[in-house]
């Protein structure tokens, strides 16, 4: 009999199809640390037909919503995410990578506006999807490294 | 006097500029003649009302003599009025408010507001809590669009077009933001680019490929010598010394890029000099006194350039 090496939970967020090597990325983007109350598993380093590799993150207990659902799309754009309800697979989604990330990103220029307070939300439009390349809406510049910015 | 033109001004009426890369190649040009005609008016010998009862909000959150005088004398050149502060000494800015709720205050005082401050993005921040028009006076090391209107009318004003002329570029071309709103404009324009730089200062590779997408050669060097007999514009820009860590390496560089009168010696008859200014060692002395020196007439473009902008905008007085 095949080892399974994910078990099937019976709540929450099944993140599937993540590029190998950045499950744990994902893992910041969901701010998943210390504090954490339900199970997390991860997974890496997985065998995948259609990707030759790939990492899996469940969360158990928790359902994620749109603007996470973003964020993964910014350094994941392959993964799925599939809502388990009762053991079932409630819905099954795939991120898509907005034209604008809104509230999920710093502007790495320290002379940015948006880095002062101000009553407003970080906003990058997304100038090309592969390679991803994103600029922000106030400073003009160019984020070079996606991941140390997550908010 | 009234010097709108009806439809096409329809576009600017109440609108930002915070960017000229926002601009249409048929916005500047409507600028530009625009500009053209508020000249009897920017310099006394006829006089307009055309902004009669309008009031203009100046913010300066950090000074900048030229830019804010110029902006003041055009709007008062036609009939207009202006409030405002230069420096945040004694505003509220000082107490801590944010730009947001400054712009919200300014708003109920005036019909359009012109905006100068030290963070990159702040116009774009102030357009998004204002119905009023807001004008970008520089944000940081971001943009500066009038400070490029003004350089195109001076372009187009003594040479007469923008396609074929050999536009040559010479200074720091990687942290200027003059010269890179320039060259955006430019090659909507049409003109041929030639960036003279230091290796470390070269224009960066993002504005050079936006150059070759619209179609247009340019050439990069390093030598001025090399390029200057075919140059028909000459834009030159100031060698910061911060911006090396050695201060001969300074030296030999910016000395590489003085123009003088040898530089100028196998120039063409109808070369122009520009500069954005304030200069210092960049261009000597002795050019000033040369027909291809035009870079105080193009200060003096600021006024009208900036009514043009300011009658588009607020519409002028039916």
């Amino acid at each position: 009999m095949k080892e399974l090496r994910v078990t099937p939970i019976k709540n929450g967020t099944v993140i599937d199809h993540i590029p190998a090597g950045l499950a744990l990325k994902v893992l910041k983007i969901l701010g998943i640390g210390d504090s954490v109350t339900s199970t997390v598993t991860v997974t890496m380093h997985v065998p995948s037909r259609a990707m030759g590799w790939k990492d899996i993150v469940k969360v158990e207990d928790r359902e994620l919503g749109t603007r996470e659902i973003d964020k993964i799309a910014l350094i994941a754009p392959t993964a799925t995410v599939n809502v388990i309800r009762n053991y079932n697979v409630a819905e099954k989604r795939r991120v898509t990578l907005p034209d604008r990330a809104i509230g999920i990103l710093r502007c790495a220029n320290p002379n940015c506006i948006s880095n002062l307070k101000e009553p407003i939300e970080s906003e990058f439009v997304v100038r090309s999807k592969n390679p991803l390349r994103v600029v922000c809406k106030y400073c003009d510049r160019e984020l070079e490294e996606i991941v140390p910015h997550i908010l | 006097m009234n010097l709108r033109i009806w439809g096409l001004m329809s576009d600017f009426q109440g609108r930002d500029v915070l960017s000229i890369r926002e601009l249409t190649k048929s916005d500047i040009q409507l600028v530009l003649k625009t500009a053209k005609k508020m000249v009897p008016i920017a310099v006394g010998t006829r006089r307009s009302r055309s902004l009669d009862g309008k009031i203009l909000a100046t913010l300066f959150f950090e000074p900048s003599t030229r830019t804010r005088l110029s902006f003041e004398s055009a709007m008062a050149r036609l009939g207009g009025r202006v409030l405002g502060f230069s420096g945040t000494e004694g505003t509220s800015v000082q107490k801590g408010e944010t730009l947001a709720d400054t712009i919200r205050m300014v708003e109920a005082y005036s019909d359009a507001i012109v905006l100068r401050h030290p963070q990159e993005g702040a116009a774009r921040l102030a357009a998004e809590f204002t119905d009023k028009p807001v004008i970008n006076a520089g944000d940081g090391a971001g943009q500066h669009p009038t400070q490029t209107l003004l350089d195109l009318y001076t372009i187009w004003d003594e040479k007469g077009a923008f396609q074929g002329q050999n536009v040559t570029l010479v200074g720091d071309l990687r942290y200027g933001r003059t010269v890179h709103s320039l060259t955006y404009a430019l090659a909507e324009l049409g003109a041929h680019l030639t960036f003279v730089s230091p290796p470390t200062l070269e224009m960066p590779r993002e504005i050079l490929e936006h150059v070759k997408e619209r179609g247009l050669t340019f050439r990069v060097t390093n030598r001025l010598e090399d390029v200057v007999r075919e140059a028909d514009v000459l834009y030159v820009t100031r060698i910061q010394r911060e911006r090396f860590p050695d201060p001969q390496e300074y030296e030999a560089v910016a000395g590489s890029y003085r123009i003088d009168e040898a530089v100028l010696r196998d120039a063409k008859r109808g070369l122009i000099i520009m500069h954005p200014l304030p200069r210092l060692t960049e261009i000597a002395s002795e050019v000033d006194r040369t027909k291809h020196a035009v870079y105080f007439k193009q200060a003096s473009n600021a006024v009208p350039v900036r009514m043009a902008l300011l009658d588009l905008i607020l519409g002028g007085a039916e």
